[in-house]
């Protein structure tokens, strides 16, 4: 079973070596990458039914002595957040293989999409699955350079705009996390997860504060937690909409992801859970308003992801089980439902030529489809009951309520809030986009038809592909599925928080128990 | 462990220097900035290898006096993940270059929005203006 661990790596980088190696056959492409991520879920999905069994299974790669080698470790978590972020991917691929010649030729005048993107799916699957803090640098860099590729696509103005800050501020955060692993290392003499939860309890409380500190601040800007997120809503909503939806799904969830191992993991009595639940508090409120303020949907999504994060750092700083299970649940439900809106988005852009709201009305009349597509997501975000989203939300604000502090019913209060004010932005989009008469309307109301003069009605929109359509389709389901199966779900989630905390981890990857 | 203090000096100076050249505008310093400040982490990971020692292979020198391979094998893979992020930078500030005739950072498009708003202030007679528009952009233009 534990060989079954190096295969989502495997997969996705042969996947992509064969892509790369064909850029003229772009069905051969299309083929190859939808067989690796199918696979990769596969495999994710045998790895969350066997940990739920058995309990955590580590790799040791190489072959050498044990402390030594680089080892991989799925436990429930790891495995949960695999298959969420392998399912999310799949969807969005083929979402990005709908794409119409045309849309093509202007979007990826390269044929490089395919590998680039299995190689960011290696990147994921490699940080999710690492056993030590090198190798998940080394992950964070195989997703980093992909989504540089992705992100700057075609080499547009634009692009290379938002491409230059979110590079730079990436580069920063990998030296740092550098820095952090020479200091781990220099410390304790290791960098395996593992080992490391031994041996940085004989260290003294500074050293390790030290430590921990330099590891979140690390951590906290791949995930965009206040004040660390100024560089998302600008980066992000330049990319083409599958590029933008697989970022807002995983990169961000790998941050967080990141965070849960270290505080449950390396730092279990830690001291900082206090400034984590007030950054947590800044996170959601600051980001909605933000949210609030836009008129760009893209743009909006982006405040939106920064401010659910706060969700997510909430339920970790609360440490508790109750909390952190919250917290695994809420990620794995956030994942899906922040990449179909931006997917929903993608389509608003095609069906109503724009995704800024000044230029869009009445697609409710337009496309039905589309409204529902949008709704059932759009309301899963806000948390209304019974979808998976409220499921969370409610796990969370009882985790807090149960630790009773004045400042975790602060950050209750604030949840509250950021829910209400998550659904006045969603409202916003619904009122403008959908309802109300169409721009064409509008501007025949106004008898202004043909404004260039070249004897057609200026219109923009093309309708939507089948393709397209589907992929969206699938993933709505799927978040439908975390509500429908939210009671297993949660018992998952329940168990995965706590095998974090009861050294199953450890026994798993260091059976002889190394000091 | 013993720690060189004398390199971790150096570190720092590298660090400090990186993220002076971290703060420019144009693409091409701030370049030079992150490969600076990679430099002086791989030193840091020298720092974190501890006491110098004979060259670690196996058969060559007594174990006891070897130096700590590891930090090693990590900086190796450092200076390879910078090497590719210089060309990838390279590359961008170079197309950069190709579109606007510089390699400079834009500013933040939200920041550029609200400050034409600002300066727009003083003279703005469509404050009261009844068309509904929250993007901004209709009411600076009118």
């Amino acid at each position: 079973m534990s060989d079954l661990l190096a295969a989502p790596m495997l997969l996705a980088v042969f996947g992509a070596a064969v892509a790369l190696a064909l850029p003229g056959r772009p069905g051969v492409q299309r083929a190859v990458s939808v067989v690796s991520l199918t696979g990769i879920m596969g495999v994710a999905g045998v790895l969350m039914w066997h940990t739920h069994q058995v309990g955590p299974v580590a790799l040791w790669l190489g072959a050498w002595a044990e402390p030594l080698g680089i080892a991989l470790v799925a436990d429930r978590l790891s495995s949960l957040m695999l298959f969420v972020a392998s399912v999310v991917a799949l969807c969005v691929l083929l979402f990005a293989t709908g794409q119409d010649s045309d849309e093509q030729r202007r979007e990826t005048p390269v044929s490089i999409f395919h590998p680039t993107f299995l190689l960011l799916m290696a990147g994921v699957s490699n940080a999710f699955l690492a056993g030590d803090l090198f190798n998940l640098f080394v992950g964070f860099e195989m997703l980093l350079f992909s989504s540089y590729v992705l992100l700057t696509l075609g080499g547009t103005a634009d692009r290379i705009r938002a491409g230059t800050t979110y590079i730079i501020v990436s580069l920063l955060s990998s030296a740092l996390f550098l820095i952090s692993i020479s200091s781990v290392y220099a410390a304790t003499g290791t960098v395996n997860l593992a080992h490391l939860a031994v041996r940085l309890r004989d260290l003294t409380e500074p050293v390790q504060l030290l430590l921990e500190v330099l590891l979140i601040v690390t951590f906290a800007i791949k995930a965009a937690m206040f004040p660390l997120a100024s560089w998302l809503p600008d980066s992000y909503p330049t990319a083409p909409a599958p590029v933008t939806a697989v970022f807002a799904g995983l990169l961000t969830k790998v941050g967080v992801y990141a965070i849960i191992r270290t505080e449950t993991l390396l730092f279990p009595t830690s001291p900082v859970n206090d400034v984590l639940m007030v950054a947590s508090l800044f996170t959601m409120v600051v980001g909605i308003l933000g949210a609030i303020a836009q008129v760009e949907i893209k743009r909006m999504l982006s405040f939106t992801l920064i401010s659910h994060i706060g969700y997510m750092v909430f339920g970790i700083s609360l440490a508790s089980e109750a909390g952190m299970a919250a917290t695994i649940f809420y990620t794995a439900h956030h994942i899906t439902i922040q990449a179909t809106l931006f997917l929903v988005t993608g389509l608003i852009e095609r069906r109503g030529g724009t995704s800024s709201l000044d230029g869009l009305g009445g697609l409710l009349g337009v496309a039905p489809l589309l409204a529902v597509l949008f709704f059932v997501p759009a309301m899963n975000l806000a948390g209304i009951p019974p979808l998976s989203g409220f499921i969370g939300k409610l796990g969370l604000l009882q985790a807090g309520a149960a630790a009773g502090t004045p400042l975790a019913w602060a950050v209750v209060a604030g949840g509250v809030a950021t829910s209400l004010l998550t659904l006045i932005a969603m409202a916003k989009v619904w009122n403008r986009a959908f309802w109300g008469i169409t721009p064409a309307e509008e501007r025949r109301a106004a008898r202004v038809i043909d404004i260039d003069g070249d004897g057609h009605e200026d219109d923009d929109t093309r309708p939507m592909p089948p393709l397209q359509v589907g992929a969206t389709m699938a993933l709505v389901v799927f978040g439908l599925g975390l509500t429908v199966f939210a009671g297993p779900l949660y018992e998952y989630t329940h168990a995965a928080a706590a095998a974090l905390r009861d050294g199953s981890y450890i026994a798993a990857v260091l059976p002889e128990g190394l000091r | 462990m013993t720690a060189n203090l004398l390199l971790a000096i150096t570190a720092g100076v590298l660090v400090a220097s990186g993220v002076y050249l971290l703060l420019e505008r144009s693409l091409t310093r701030i370049l030079l900035g992150v490969l600076v400040i990679s430099n002086g982490v791989n030193l840091l990971f020298v720092v974190a290898a501890g006491r110098p020692g004979t060259p670690p292979i196996v058969g060559l020198g007594d174990p006891e006096t070897t130096s700590d391979p590891l930090p090693q094998v990590m900086v190796l893979t450092a200076i390879v993940i910078t090497m590719a992020v210089a060309a990838f930078v390279l590359t961008v500030a170079y197309r950069s270059f190709q579109l606007h005739g510089h390699d400079e950072v834009a500013d933040d498009v939200e920041d550029a929005r609200i400050r034409r708003l600002a300066e727009a202030d003083a003279a703005s007679e469509s404050y009261e203006d009844t068309t509904f528009s929250d993007s901004g952009e209709d009411v600076v233009s009118e």
